[in-house]
């Protein structure tokens, strides 16, 4: 999933200060499962500046709604026929939400209300951890389905580099060397004799190097 | 093994004479003679000199920089090049600069994490990793080809090295890269800094049973410690680095006025008995901010005067 994290409530109030009438918009997908921007959070969240705007003496309304998704058009055309009521949106979507509430809403201001991190995983509740950075070349079959391109902090190809010790990164004892869990891998897979072959110069044209990247399918175009 | 460039370093390591390098840190100021002085010091004493490439990744005077102001002294620099802050144009355009100043040695290495250094919040880079950095000079060396595939007019002519550390985990695949690293191309190795020497030892014998010592040249590293405290903070705090209880207590166990001397003497130490070590081709002096001490060690350790190329 996408994974995001809340923004500090005051960065949230300097973006909608000064509008009379506020939409907090929630999603149902990721930023539900990393409980940053679900139904919940579009609660806590409008309750809280309810309060704070009303201790401050300002008018306010806020209303709250919860999108199946943000990245369909199917679920924010439900908006249509209430955004005008709305001077601003706080979208607890992730950015890509965001964003195309955004784009079809395009008189209406659109503000962040969480910080998007990273896809990864749900480790335990309240920890969740980066898997993929959407290369668009996924070498997982090459690095016994442990990514060094996310988790390795030089997303380095041949690694481990000089600074794995004791299974750990260099840059923080709480983080795990990927490399390390990647020979730990190849071994229980019987394939250590493959870490001998040297990964080549990668084609970083598929990722964000190569600029904003499209998937058209011809095969499921309408 | 027979030499390929006009690197004094390859012609003396191809004479089966033992070999002498050591590495300056360039300045956070602009002022060459930092690095110049730095040179004189140990000049007469060593057969190449490294350049750090912004280690530890705090900003410093170029590397590439730095051995041109080496170059211009009658000296033979080894150009020490990270993959974390440049992409493949920058490195290829600095090995073509570096080239062009007929700059005869290169170190192929990933770099430190900028999270260590001065620029904490930068971006980094990793285009490339070592291993492929090492197959990139060697394409633009032997092929005379831009990773590209165009012609390189004057290709660069470098003897190819790298770093290796037998100290980091999994120790298991210490051996199987630095093979790794042969196959890709490299010609000489600076280790880490050695304290551990059993550690060391096995490490050379796995490289020797596979016969990869007859391959590649090894220069063993070592880092005169300064202090107790140097001791301590190596072992506790630098990643992928080795020191065992036994030196640090060695350490703690003279007066702070003789512990210079001892770090010295265990450097010393170090190097005699790992010149019975088959394999080990010359040493690698890491004398960090203490280069004046490189020539007391190059010559208690029997290595000098350096014979002639």
């Amino acid at each position: 999933m996408i994974v995001a994290d809340k923004k500090p409530i005051e960065e949230i109030i300097d973006m909608v200060k000064g509008y009379q009438k506020i939409l907090i918009a929630g999603c149902n997908e990721c930023v539900t499962v990393c409980e940053a921007g679900g139904k919940k959070e579009v609660g806590v969240l409008a309750s809280a500046l309810r309060m704070y705007f009303m201790n401050e003496g300002e008018k306010i309304e806020v209303d709250e709604i919860t999108l199946e998704r943000q990245c369909d058009h199917e679920y924010l055309e439900e908006i249509r026929n209430s955004i005008d009521q709305y001077d601003a949106v706080v979208s607890l979507a992730c950015g890509v939400g965001v964003q195309f509430m955004a784009e079809k809403y395009f008189g209406t201001p659109v503000y962040p209300g969480v910080n998007t991190c990273f896809m990864g995983v749900t480790e335990e509740r309240g920890v969740w951890s980066e898997r993929c950075q959407g290369c668009g070349q996924c070498i997982l079959g090459k690095t016994a389905g442990i990514c060094p391109i996310s988790r390795c902090a030089k997303r380095l190809l041949n690694g481990p580099c000089g600074g794995s010790t004791q299974g750990k990164c260099e840059i923080s004892k709480d983080l795990d060397c990927a490399w390390q869990l990647i020979i730990d891998r190849l071994k229980e897979l019987d394939r250590l004799d493959e870490y001998e072959e040297i990964a080549p110069i990668k084609d970083w044209s598929t990722e964000r190097a190569g600029g904003p990247r499209k998937v058209v399918r011809e095969d499921v175009r309408q | 093994m027979s030499a390929k460039t006009p690197s004094r370093l390859e012609k003396i390591l191809d004479s089966g004479q033992l070999a002498v390098t050591s590495e300056c840190g360039p300045p956070r100021g602009s002022d060459p003679e930092t690095i110049t002085k730095k040179a004189e010091m140990i000049k007469d004493h060593v057969d190449a000199i490294n350049i750090t490439d912004n280690q530890t990744s705090v900003t410093r005077l170029s590397s590439l920089a730095s051995c041109i102001h080496l170059k211009l002294m009658g000296l033979e620099p080894t150009l020490q090049m990270v993959v974390r802050d440049r992409n493949r144009i920058a490195l290829q355009s600095d090995i073509l600069g570096a080239a062009s100043f007929d700059i005869h040695n290169i170190l192929c290495l990933s770099g430190d994490h900028q999270v260590f250094g001065d620029s904490s919040q930068g971006q980094n880079v990793f285009d490339l990793d070592s291993m492929q950095l090492i197959q990139t000079v060697r394409l633009m060396r032997d092929e005379g080809k831009f990773l590209g595939g165009d012609d390189i007019k004057r290709p660069p002519q470098m003897f190819v090295g790298a770093a290796a550390n037998p100290f980091a985990d999994p120790f298991e695949i210490r051996v199987p890269r630095l093979a790794k690293k042969i196959a890709a191309g490299v010609e000489f190795i600076q280790t880490q800094c050695i304290y551990n020497l059993d550690k060391f030892e096995l490490w050379m014998k796995q490289a020797r049973d596979r016969g990869l010592h007859e391959k590649v040249y090894i220069l063993a590293g070592v880092t005169p410690l300064r202090s107790a405290g140097m001791a301590k903070y190596m072992k506790n705090r630098v990643p992928g680095m080795d020191v065992p209880d036994e030196v640090v207590k060695r350490m703690a166990g003279v007066p702070k006025e003789n512990q210079p001397e001892e770090g010295i003497n265990i450097c010393v130490e170090t190097i005699q008995r790992l010149k019975e070590c088959e394999g080990v081709r010359g040493f690698h002096i890491m004398a960090i901010e203490w280069e004046e001490k490189v020539p007391e060690i190059v010559e208690r350790s029997g290595l000098y005067p350096r014979l002639k190329d």
